[in-house]
């Protein structure tokens, strides 16, 4: 934040004067908007107490603990499965074989490219129209849409975000490890891939943090996520003759937020740390890389990223 | 067999409703993400405080959850019967607003502290040396992020599809109820994103080359 006090002089008896007017007037503008959010909600009668204590009910909330569940299952297993993906593919990338360079980088620009829903949609599709031949029962097509379209479209950034960081390895590392003798494979597994993970590790958590926040297009494919959950809740529970949108959103969405929060705050935690050590490459700044579609852009998004650790 | 040819005007409708969707949004999200990247560098601290929690809050938010949010909680406060091409725009819009706001927040910080500095030593206010002296002179390094953050959105904008605002998923959900092949309408709606895609980092690249003066 020392970048902040270069825009304005130390603020001297009149402008500290000035500033505390504009706080209160700001502060006034804000209050103002929530009050009247609040009271027209109140007029509605959304903030009567009835319509809270419905998460008194334990049915409410053995609802909200399966939705939390089924979201971070799914989590789970599109995180681990689209870290797999993104390796392989990253390695797939750097590969000597024309054929199977080019493979990955077609898969890779070809899934960042296309909106994720539209991935979960068609696979959702294609595992229901073949969901007996696949053996599939109950919600399990829309977990595997939902899983395998977040694998293959996180597996592709993190490999672009991996690749970045391989590449960041200085060239030094792997002409000494050939010419200790070894062989492409293990240049590969035991000197770029850890170093290009460790430095990259803020920002693979970012990524997770999207995935995270992406398994709530489950809601789309009426798979029982936390958010599809809230919506069958809030229709379903009707209380004065009104749906329950405001209470069950708001509690919905302190959980989502304090659940990215949560994984941010590994992110940026890891990248602190990265910093004291003086060992090796840099490491990244936690930021989300953001997928740029850009086939003719020869580097990745992030692959001057390893160098910004200067604030 | 075609079903591209067979329903281009869908096609047609919905590629122009992904663009009218993204345009709006995005002009949206640059005037927010600005306004609020000046808040967090402002010299008055509550401010600075808004500034923060807004991008705190937005970035961890889901946009499905914002796009139920801007569908069933704003239409009780204000905007009551408001279509869903302005409550889409407002999802997208504010949640785009935070990431624009971070691009610009790192890119003021990238300007040389002298420009500053001899701005103040000028006599400029804070308002003055953001909006004459720092803000244009960060616009050459916030122009390649923000290419992507408009990328993301253009894409984010599928999810607006979903909640009945007529643009390229809506028309993929419209004919695969038709009975048209999957694959198909995912490979003409894929190669309609990647012509917009496409269009937008060609014209980022253009204002970068137009904008990059040599120092």
């Amino acid at each position: 934040m020392s970048g902040a006090s270069v825009l304005y002089d130390v603020p001297g008896p009149k402008a500290k004067a000035r500033n505390r007017i504009y706080s209160v007037i700001g502060a006034l503008a804000v209050l103002g908007l929530i009050a009247f959010a609040i009271l027209r909600l109140d007029s509605k009668g959304q903030l009567d107490p009835e319509v809270w204590r419905i998460f008194n009910y334990a049915g409410v909330r053995t609802s909200i603990r399966d939705g939390v569940l089924t979201t971070l299952q799914v989590f789970a297993v599109a995180a681990v499965l689209s870290l797999a993906l993104g390796v392989l593919l990253a390695v797939a990338r750097l590969s000597d074989h024309k054929p199977v360079r080019w493979l990955a980088t077609g898969f890779i620009e070809l899934f960042r490219a296309v909106p994720l829903l539209i991935t979960i949609y068609a696979l959702w599709v294609i595992l229901l129209t073949n969901r007996d031949a696949l053996g599939l029962t109950g919600s399990q097509p829309q977990f595997w849409a939902l899983v395998v379209g977040l694998t293959v479209y996180n597996g592709s950034v993190q490999a672009e975000v991996l690749r970045a960081g391989i590449n960041a390895v200085p060239k030094g590392q792997r002409e000494a490890a050939y010419a200790l003798g070894m062989t492409k494979t293990q240049v590969m597994t035991t000197v770029l891939v850890p170093q290009a993970i460790r430095a990259m590790l803020p920002t693979i958590i970012s990524q997770l943090v999207v995935t995270l926040k992406d398994t709530s297009l489950g809601y789309i494919i009426t798979f029982e996520e936390l958010l599809y959950t809230a919506r069958l809740m809030s229709t379903n529970i009707i209380v004065n003759g009104n749906d329950t949108y405001i209470p069950v959103i708001t509690v919905i969405g302190s959980i989502y937020v304090a659940m990215c929060l949560a994984l941010s705050a590994l992110a940026n935690w890891i990248e602190r740390r990265g910093r004291r050590a003086r060992t090796g490459i840099g490491v990244a700044p936690a930021a989300e890389p953001v997928a740029a579609a850009d086939a003719a852009e020869p580097t990745g998004p992030v692959a001057d990223a390893p160098v910004a650790t200067k604030d | 067999m075609n079903v591209l040819l067979d329903y281009l005007p869908e096609f047609r409708d919905g590629f122009l409703g992904t663009l009218a969707i993204t345009a709006s949004a995005a002009l949206l999200a640059l005037v927010l993400g600005v306004l609020i990247a000046g808040f967090r560098v402002s010299p008055v601290p509550p401010l600075r405080v808004f500034g923060t929690a807004w991008v705190t809050v937005l970035r961890n938010t889901p946009l499905t959850l914002l796009f139920l949010v801007a569908f069933f909680v704003v239409p009780q406060i204000i905007f009551q019967g408001a279509s869903p091409y302005v409550l889409g725009t407002l999802a997208l819009g504010f949640y785009t607003s935070s990431f624009v706001c971070e691009a610009v927040r790192s890119g003021i910080s990238t300007v040389p502290l002298g420009q500053a500095e001899a701005a103040r030593s000028l006599g400029m206010s804070f308002s003055q040396t953001l909006r004459l002296i720092v803000l244009p002179q960060a616009t050459r390094t916030v122009i390649p992020p923000l290419s992507s953050i408009i990328i993301a959105l253009t894409k984010n904008s599928a999810i607006a599809g979903a909640f009945g605002y007529g643009e390229l998923f809506n028309v993929s959900k419209l004919l695969n109820d038709k009975g048209y092949a999957i694959a198909w309408i995912f490979l003409w709606t894929a190669l309609a994103y990647l012509v917009v895609t496409f269009a937008i980092s060609g014209l980022f690249r253009l204002l970068e080359r137009r904008m990059g003066v040599a120092r």
